[in-house]
């Protein structure tokens, strides 16, 4: 390939987005958008209860409406399929988890039976006329409370404990006894919330009987995972069931876990003689029975530190608590560990990881999966000890952070962190904000009795996951490496169409395709289709196939990259046939008659329809030597990952490491306690960017998620397990009023792990969770208070602020000095 | 009983055209285009007045369609996402959120436009703090706002001819 037909022209531009185009007009197809030739709809019946026994259902009511089809309970639906796939080992994966309850429902609004009718309207009216008889039974809300198996959810399990594993690295031992400084924090906790897009989950299924036949068009984000749940569950060839997503409005995760909705609406489809059935999900559902994120309670943290407030160890006990079902988990209790030591470089760990189920609604991966946790702990775990020891936060963080000269940078567990600068992000951050201005500003409003307070929080972004970390929580799973696929085709008009197995939700994928594409055609992204969206009939997808795992700027362009390379290759060698010259003697173009392939030395060339007219169409004059090239190119992208030691729990866990610096002023107002932010950076490294403005959309968004989660986004549930938040009005995401204006910055650190230099992006690592806590402790360190969890209110800081005893901090943290 | 609800008629003019029809009088505005008039690009996201997903223009004044009746659209001129445009050309306020990608995903972004479109008629030049205001209602879980806000900006120079 010549360098000058190679060089890069589109990659890095700020190219208009391909998809505004019918987005703009209203003329988006998202899923409720479908409409069938003789579509039913379905509407579930739901738990009130948190975890009861169901004693009776009796849908005949229901089923005696006039427009009404049919109706599916939870024993039928046993009767006839497999409970679906457990992820991790026994004895949790003897339990029985099927799309609808069987003999108890284990979570509010957990669907329990079916209704399926002529209208939106008539299923509604069905619903409410299934009589259910529960007896119910103790919830258990609480994780902790959940471990000691007092109410047990799932009986074949015999345990409410998921799953458990040490993550031990380093001699923990030798670096507490030569410590300088011991810092103790009994407790921290991670809130759970969830990033409720503004499409709910939507599902059209159709099982047709004749040819036995499953198809869907629905918004489900990771598609390849739902049809290997599907498939074994339903007990259907994997080839029988067809996904196809179109336009999908926002997902953040949340729509991974839909397939047993999914499942639910195939069995009615074929219960009603094949007709397709369309469930649209309300928000209330979504909020109560959708997916959360993971919530996570940290106990006994022990920190290590020398003289100079340098972390030499650390060591914790880590609950999580995955809600009723296990479902994607317990994948969440490895994944925290890609970002094991987090932005720093302590080397000696060990981290006691459990995961409990109890009477809430199902967790799911949500942007930040598992490892924002982790990171907004150890980023309280570094501002504690910085206020513990009296080292200014930003200091205590130079003084830890990995440095830029030891990048690829090998993590106590066997990671790569393959690029980054830390120290000069925090510096670009500090010029944004103003850091002195502010600092000067601080010690003012103080004095006149102001509690204002600046945070930091740096935080990782570790994309295209090594699936051989699942093996970590089940060495029987057959899961490793990574791989996406591609295909790059001239049509038989010679038109240059993409397809990638991604199923974007406004990450852009159509345009930074096209913008891959046309670097290594040479020619403008307006000439090239993308067909983005998921359809298992395109066959361009692999297992791992989705949008998911701030992955795509890597493992999606390298396979459109692959593809589009190998389609030049081969268009190179029918063009040296058909201009009578070598390949080497080529160049690509556009020319009078359109994007082109020239011999360089006579001039001469031939144009995409020429090409591919002489595969397509004119094939007698194409010679037998050139029979093998097909313009119809598909490329399997793999990372290059090994399976991890599973029992040191060791090796590379993911591709690349983008890596965020926020930066945050927040005052607590005095007399009402709300707290409001004055200002705000967000500094952002995901190496070298594709598309600028794509990604400075991302980072805004996630940012807004980030912020949103802090101070507004809870979902709160009572003592018997009731869900307090159900609709907008009580779970509120962030509006234009509550958000900020934000200063963005970034720095390009290019990974040396893929092929342009990118890093995957997009989840932000929540970043504003650290930060803001961050803020707030520094805000509220002087008035005894010690922030121990990630949501905070104007109602959680009336509370710490108001308590009779101040000295929560001497109970919270305890300092050993022994220097 | 279905068969018992009884039909009502309904003229409205929708994005310039008139309709005449009957429906259930349980039908909300925005399943009487979406379902009925099949105009998709108003969408629905939280069923409650919250989100503004499903936000339309009603005879000049920005409402939520989730939450009227189609029968309280009576006589009403409607405008939807469809019809900003105008003969394929995109109206500046569509340009201007493309130009300033403020949008991801597009779900809100049909709702998104129509407040804008109220503040733009009323407010030529609104400061930040009527901007923020005009689409409080208006919820956008991908972009975050700031490059709607920028959009909201360069439609009201564009608009202005500035």
């Amino acid at each position: 390939m010549s360098p000058e037909a190679d060089k890069k022209n589109w990659v890095g531009k700020s190219l208009p987005r391909k998809e505004e185009n019918r987005l703009l007009r209203g003329r988006g197809k998202f899923s409720d958008d479908i409409k069938l030739r003789e579509m039913l709809y379905l509407r579930f019946i739901r738990s009130p209860y948190a975890h009861a026994k169901i004693v009776s259902i009796d849908v005949s009511g229901a089923e005696a409406l006039p427009g009404v089809v049919c109706a599916l309970t939870g024993t039928e639906v046993a009767q006839q399929t497999q409970p679906f796939i457990e992820i991790g080992p026994d004895p949790f994966a003897k339990i029985k988890d099927y799309p609808l309850a069987v003999s108890k429902v284990r979570y509010q609004g957990e669907p329990l039976a079916a209704v399926v009718a002529e209208s939106p309207a008539l299923a509604d009216d069905a619903a409410e006329l299934v009589q259910v008889d529960y007896d119910p039974l103790d919830p258990v809300v609480d994780a902790e409370n959940a471990l000691t198996n007092k109410s047990i959810l799932h009986e074949e399990a015999g345990t409410n404990l998921v799953w458990n594993g040490i993550f031990e690295y380093g001699d923990v031992e030798e670096a507490f006894r030569d410590a300088a400084y011991v810092v103790k924090v009994d407790h921290l906790h991670f809130h759970r919330f969830s990033s409720t897009p503004l499409e709910n989950n939507v599902v059209i299924a159709q099982w047709n009987p004749k040819d036995e036949r499953i198809y869907y068009q629905c918004n489900n984000s990771f598609p390849s995972f739902a049809i290997q749940f599907l498939a074994a569950h339903l007990g259907v060839h994997i080839d029988r069931i067809r996904v196809e997503t179109s336009d999908i409005g926002g997902s953040f995760g949340i729509k991974i876990t839909s397939y047993p909705q999914m499942a639910v609406c195939a069995l009615a489809s074929r219960k009603a003689g094949g007709r397709p059935v369309k469930w649209v999900e309300t928000r209330s559902e979504h909020i109560t029975s959708s997916a959360h994120g993971n919530e996570r309670t940290f106990r006994d943290t022990r920190v290590a530190l020398d003289k100079n407030g340098v972390i030499t160890a650390i060591t914790s006990r880590h609950i999580d608590d995955c809600g009723a079902y296990p479902r994607y988990e317990p994948l969440g209790c490895v994944i925290w560990s890609q970002v094991f030591p987090g932005v720093y470089r302590f080397k000696n760990a060990r981290i006691d990881f459990s995961q409990a189920v109890t009477n809430k609604c199902p967790v799911g991966p949500n942007r930040g999966y598992s490892r924002m946790q982790h990171l907004w702990f150890l980023e309280r775990v570094v501002d504690i000890c910085a206020y513990e020891l009296d080292i200014p936060a930003d200091e205590m963080r130079l003084r830890n952070y990995i440095r830029p000269d030891e990048f690829p940078y090998t993590t106590p567990n066997g990671c790569v962190y393959d690029s980054g600068d830390y120290p000069k992000m925090m510096q670009l951050a500090k010029d944004l904000i103003g850091w002195d201005d502010w600092k000067t500003k601080q010690v003012i409003a103080r004095k006149e009795g102001r509690l204002i307070g600046i945070g930091i929080g740096t935080t990782l972004d570790s994309g295209t996951n090594n699936f051989g970390q699942s093996q970590i929580v089940n060495p029987f799973l057959p899961y490793s490496g990574n791989s996406q696929g591609a295909n790059c085709k001239l049509d038989i008009y010679g038109e240059v169409v993409v397809a990638v197995g991604s199923c974007p939700q406004g990450q852009g994928h159509e345009t930074t395709a096209a913008q891959v594409v046309a670097d290594v055609l040479n020619i403008h992204p307006d000439l090239i289709t993308v067909r983005t969206g998921f359809d298992t009939e395109r066959n361009v997808h692999t297992g791992f196939s989705g949008t998911y795992a701030s992955q795509f700027a890597v493992s999606g362009l390298s396979a459109v990259h692959g593809a589009a390379q190998k389609l030049k290759a081969e268009m190179k060698r029918l063009a040296a046939f058909a201009l009578e010259t070598n390949e080497d003697d080529l160049e690509f173009g556009t020319g009078a008659q359109g994007p082109e392939t020239r011999a360089k030395s006579t001039g001469k060339s031939i144009n995409y329809w020429g090409l591919a007219n002489l595969v397509n169409a004119n094939s007698a004059a194409l010679p037998p030597e050139l029979y093998e090239l097909t313009l119809n190119c598909r490329y399997i992208w793999r990372a290059p990952f090994k399976v991890p030691d599973t029992k040191k729990k060791y090796g590379s866990l993911t591709l690349t490491y983008a890596a965020q610096l926020h930066m945050a002023v927040v005052e607590v107002d005095c007399d009402t306690y709300i707290p409001r932010i004055l200002d705000y950076v967000a500094v952002d490294d995901c190496g070298t960017v594709i598309n600028p403005p794509i990604v400075e959309g991302q980072v805004y968004g996630a940012t807004a998620h980030g912020i949103g989660a802090a101070l507004m986004e809870n979902c709160v549930y009572d003592a018997v397990g009731n869900m307090l938040t159900s609709t907008f009005s009580d779970y509120i995401p962030i509006t234009a009023v509550n958000m900020p204006n934000v200063k963005y910055g970034h720095i390009e650190t290019p990974s040396p792990h893929s092929y342009s230099g990118a890093k995957g992006m997009g989840e932000g690592g929540a970043a504003p969770i650290h930060t803001i806590s961050a803020a707030l402790q520094d805000a509220l360190f002087a008035s005894g208070i010690v922030i121990d969890d990630s949501f905070n209110n104007a109602d959680s800081l009336f509370r710490a602020l108001t308590a009779k005893e101040i000295s929560q901090a001497d109970k919270l943290v305890k300092v050993e000095k022994r220097v | 009983m279905p068969e018992a609800v009884e039909k009502v008629t309904l003229q409205l003019t929708v994005n310039g055209k008139l309709h005449s029809l009957s429906v259930e009088p349980r039908v909300l505005l925005v399943e009487l285009l979406r379902e009925i008039l099949d105009l998709t690009g108003t969408h629905v996201g939280c069923d409650t007045t919250y989100c503004g997903a499903c936000t339309v223009l009603m005879n000049g004044a920005a409402v939520k369609s989730c939450t009227m009746f189609a029968v309280q659209a009576e006589g009403a001129e409607v405008l939807t996402v469809e019809g900003l445009e105008k003969d394929g050309e995109l109206h500046p306020i569509q340009k201007a959120f493309g130009d300033s990608y403020g949008l991801q995903c597009g779900y809100c972004t049909p709702g998104l436009m129509i407040s804008t479109l109220q503040l733009l008629s009323k407010n030529r030049k609104p400061n930040e703090k009527e901007m923020r205001k005009a689409i409080a209602g208006n919820t956008c879980r991908c972009t975050g706002y700031q490059n709607i806000f920028k959009a909201i900006q360069l439609a009201a120079k564009n608009m202005n001819g500035a």
